[in-house]
């Protein structure tokens, strides 16, 4: 049994383990930080989000400042794709984002059919247009 | 041996006077840090023992949501404010205890966590006190939030329902009336260095009574904000919408009988409670976590961290908030629990379970934990007038860690998204218009936040604020008649400043404001992220970028534009960079901009932001990458080197061979300058915040807390947190200047 946890991760129930959702590799133990199992990348932003300013004539370009923000990203160390980024100061501990009881996760999913797939859901209901037609009086009549 | 007990009786006596004679009516604890309904009174208890007609309640629903629609809708026909215009406003309906039941159901969601404090507010102390009491006919008056709300921009007008003499229900209608009589027009002061600098702080008060507003207070009021027309129409309109509304409910109640509203009041929360328990129970038990970093006290840039953790055991979910950043004494940016909470609410309804019943009850079976006297959890007597700073991140923060919650269960409430932009990226203007009338309030671009990212598509440009799905934008040209701003390339979408993903997230777009016809005219902005990118991305997206405010002044662009009407395009970073205006001034800054005047035909420029991207960038479909470009959301650099797609630079059509060879060796660039993140940990993470940024919060332990105290570092036990002293801003210029001077004069030069 298989349980998806994000877009790029899934937990084996069976073996207890991490893995990765594109190519199946085996990060690491279920009751482990899942990031124990990735590789990560100090990423200065302004190589992201460019500066758009002429940083000679301006501070402040639209790009973060690299002194206050880097982007951690996270790689599946086999097949490269990025499972995961953080926006942090330099230096901040990388959190824990994700700890699951597996124990409860086991009983909790005993008895449901294992997904290949996530859901997509249902989007909230929208106004079909924009515009204000329905505020004039004619429209009332 | 110095202990005094005294008698039983004298205890009683003392207790008595004590409690008749208390000297001031502040802001209850015991109700604003209750998020919870009540238990059932008497009456509901009888009733709910009975068997219930659910279709008997179904039509009283069908018809009270109906009625809080009509009365939503003739504020925002009839409001003045602008944000009764856009409709940023709620008409509610609460039970005899003051729960709110149900909202209309495009009025604000937020208010639906909050309006109820002040009611509670009414019950506890103003029915029995003998110089107000609560009558038919009454109505009460609000905006404080430390009473409960979201900020003090808010005005309510509640009132009693009476039926047969007894009190069966509340209603209300709340307003975003801006202008309030604060330090700065417009009601939300950067500025504020206490409480006293906020402008209007009213408890619930009585201000209508047998269904009348009384005039002598209504003046009182009017004379203490730049508005009064605004202070005077707004009331009226408020009350007449309350007052609509009790029309429909004594028709309600004539047909159905009290029994019937009674019962799908309440049975309406308590069916809110099970169906969210339930929820809950259906989520993985474990932990789930985020923090997020607002980047100024809009006065000096400084991290202000915020700690979340979301824990889930069996059908309890607590929200733990320790570990977040100190409170601030004399800056304005500080928020009470209670309105943090509502903003969490409000995040929940729009982004996680926006098919649930509008009511305060969503939050009932949720536990929170806060550190006292921090950010999130302000003292009363903190200045609260810019809580928007961390109440717009409570709307958009717990995408993220509700994501990893429920990612894998088996159906969904809504689309998984990534957090919008969470700043209220906005002129906020004050003065004398062209038509004579002093006026201070905001534009309606809070309203045109980009969406994150989500699951299966892209997110919206410029749909909503985190606050609300039904804001609108307004009309420019009502705005124009009104005052005196004018808007140059609004609207115009802001290229390449995207949150990047397998999804992209939506965009916002250019603001260029300026304005004419008014001798006395300026602005404020209260933004943070300009420095430290505002929206968060999710599963390995990007988020959004680092948004400056810009300026161009010395000219008249009126003038300019006789001149050369040609050679200005009203494009930010085209005027920035090309500078075509002789003799212009242009300059960037951070978001966080006091009050200041501008002359006639000076330019200000901003953007509403992007969301966070979803998923990785490398498996966006690179046909969507095209499109983006044909749309003009991004530039072929953008195209190259962050998705990693060939394609040819004339058709736009994707070179599918090139495009797997790219980004099969941005793959392979990947996994070699990775690092295995245990060796990573060791060398990235430094035992405290850097030394150059000033920053406020928890690091490695949620127990210990840093902040700023009067320029210094300073570190506290986070169950010990005291409020933080901000140097002047002018007075640390000054300092550094004189440091300069002297320097440049040479250390023999005496000082003054």
């Amino acid at each position: 049994m298989k349980v998806l946890v994000t877009e790029n991760l899934r937990i084996d129930l069976d073996s207890e383990s991490w893995e990765c959702r594109h190519c199946g590799k085996v990060l690491i133990g279920a009751r482990e930080n899942y990031k124990r199992g990735l590789v990560v990348y100090d990423r200065d932003p302004r190589q992201i989000h460019k500066p758009l300013l002429d940083p000679v004539k301006f501070k402040l370009t639209f790009a973060p400042d690299p002194d206050w923000c880097r982007i951690l990203e996270y790689y599946c160390p086999q097949c490269g794709t990025m499972m995961e980024t953080e926006y942090l100061p330099p230096g901040h501990p990388p959190v824990r984002d994700i700890e699951f009881d597996i124990d409860a996760l086991k009983a909790q999913w005993r008895h449901r059919p294992e997904l290949s797939e996530a859901p997509v859901g249902r989007e909230p209901p929208r106004r079909q247009s924009h515009d204000h037609s329905s505020h004039t009086p004619e429209s009332r009549k | 041996m110095n202990d005094v007990h005294p008698p039983s009786a004298h205890q009683e006596l003392m207790d008595r006077f004590l409690s008749q004679n208390r000297l001031f009516y502040g802001p209850d604890p015991l109700i604003i840090e209750d998020h919870r309904i009540g238990p059932r009174s008497a009456r509901e208890a009888e009733l709910l023992s009975q068997p219930v007609d659910p279709h008997q309640v179904n039509q009283v629903r069908g018809l009270v949501i109906a009625a809080l629609d009509e009365g939503n809708t003739m504020i925002e026909q009839m409001g003045a404010a602008p944000g009764a215009k856009w409709g940023d406003l709620v008409v509610a309906i609460y039970t005899a205890a003051g729960d709110l039941s149900m909202i209309a159901p495009h009025g604000v969601v937020g208010f639906a966590a909050c309006c109820h404090y002040p009611i509670k507010f009414i019950l506890k102390y103003w029915t029995d006190e003998p110089t107000v009491g609560v009558r038919e006919g009454d109505g009460f008056i609000h905006n404080d939030a430390r009473y409960g709300g979201i900020h003090n921009t808010d005005q309510s007008m509640m009132m009693p329902l009476f039926w047969n003499g007894k009190l069966v229900a509340w209603l209300s209608a709340t307003v975003h009336e801006g202008e309030n009589g604060s330090c700065e027009p417009g009601g939300m002061p950067a500025a504020a260095e206490s409480k006293f600098d906020e402008g209007l702080k009213m408890p619930p008060f009585k201000v209508v009574e047998n269904f009348h507003i009384r005039r002598d207070l209504q003046t009182f009021l009017q004379n203490s904000v730049r508005d009064p027309k605004l202070q005077f129409e707004d009331m009226k309109v408020k009350l007449h919408a309350v007052l609509r509304l009790r029309e429909r409910m004594l028709r309600i109640l004539a047909e159905h009988g009290e029994e019937a509203l009674i019962v799908t009041l309440r049975k309406n929360l308590e069916d809110v409670v099970e169906e969210v328990r339930r929820r809950i129970a259906e989520l993985p038990d474990g932990t789930t976590r985020v923090v997020a970093f607002p980047d100024s006290t809009l006065r000096e840039n400084v991290l202000l961290k915020l700690n979340m953790a979301i824990t889930v055991k069996g059908d309890r979910m607590t929200i733990d908030m320790r570990g977040s950043s100190p409170e601030i004494i004399n800056r304005s940016i500080n928020t009470n629990l209670a309105s943090f909470k509502t903003m969490l609410f409000t995040g929940y309804l729009q982004n996680i379970w926006p098919d649930l019943p509008q009511c305060m009850a969503v939050f009932t079976p949720l536990d929170f934990l806060f550190d006292a006297n921090s950010l999130v959890h302000g003292s009363f007597d903190t200045p609260q007038a810019m809580s928007l700073i961390p109440l717009f991140k409570a709307m958009t923060i717990a995408c993220i860690p509700m994501a990893k919650l429920g990612y894998m269960l088996p159906h969904r409430y809504t689309a998984t998204v990534a957090p919008g932009y969470d700043q209220p990226a906005t002129l906020i203007y004050g003065g004398l218009t062209q038509n004579g009338e002093n006026v201070g309030n905001f534009c309606a671009d809070i309203n045109g936040m980009g969406q994150g990212g989500r699951a299966h598509r892209d997110g919206e440009h410029s749909v909503s604020p985190p606050f609300a799905a039904h804001c609108d934008l307004g009309e420019i040209e009502l705005m124009e008649e009104e005052i005196p701003i004018v808007r140059l390339g609004a609207f115009t979408l802001t290229k390449d400043r995207v949150g990047f993903g397998k999804f992209r997230s939506g965009m916002g777009y250019e603001q260029i404001a300026t304005f004419r016809r008014s001798g006395l005219w300026g602005f404020m902005t209260g933004c943070c992220g300009s420095l430290f990118s505002s929206s968060q991305p999710l599963f390995g997206g990007y988020g959004s970028p680092a948004y400056p405010l810009c300026k161009v002044k010395g000219i008249d662009i009126f003038e300019e534009l006789k001149k050369n009407p040609e050679g200005i395009k009203f494009d930010i970073i085209d005027l920035m960079n090309r500078q075509p205006i002789r003799g212009a001034t242009y300059s960037t800054h951070d978001m966080g901009m006091t009050f200041e005047l501008a002359a006639p035909g000076e330019l200000y420029m901003m953007c509403q932001g992007a969301g966070g991207g979803y998923g990785d960038v490398l498996l966006r479909d690179p046909v969507a990458v095209m499109t983006d470009i044909e749309e003009d959301l991004i530039s072929h650099d953008t195209a190259r080197d962050i998705y990693k797609v060939a394609f040819d630079p004339v058709s736009l059509i994707v070179d599918q061979e090139g495009t797997l060879r790219l980004r099969e060796s941005e793959r392979r660039a990947r996994i070699a300058r990775g690092v295995p993140f245990d060796a990573f940990v060791q060398d990235w993470v430094t035992p405290e915040p850097p030394a150059a940024v000033p920053f406020c919060g928890s690091w490695d332990d949620p127990a210990v807390i840093y902040g700023v105290h009067a320029g210094q570092r300073v570190k506290m036990a986070a169950d010990k947190l005291a409020g933080m002293f901000m140097l002047n801003p002018k007075d640390v210029r000054i300092a550094r200047l004189e440091q300069e001077l002297k320097a440049a004069r040479g250390d023999c030069t005496p000082s003054d």
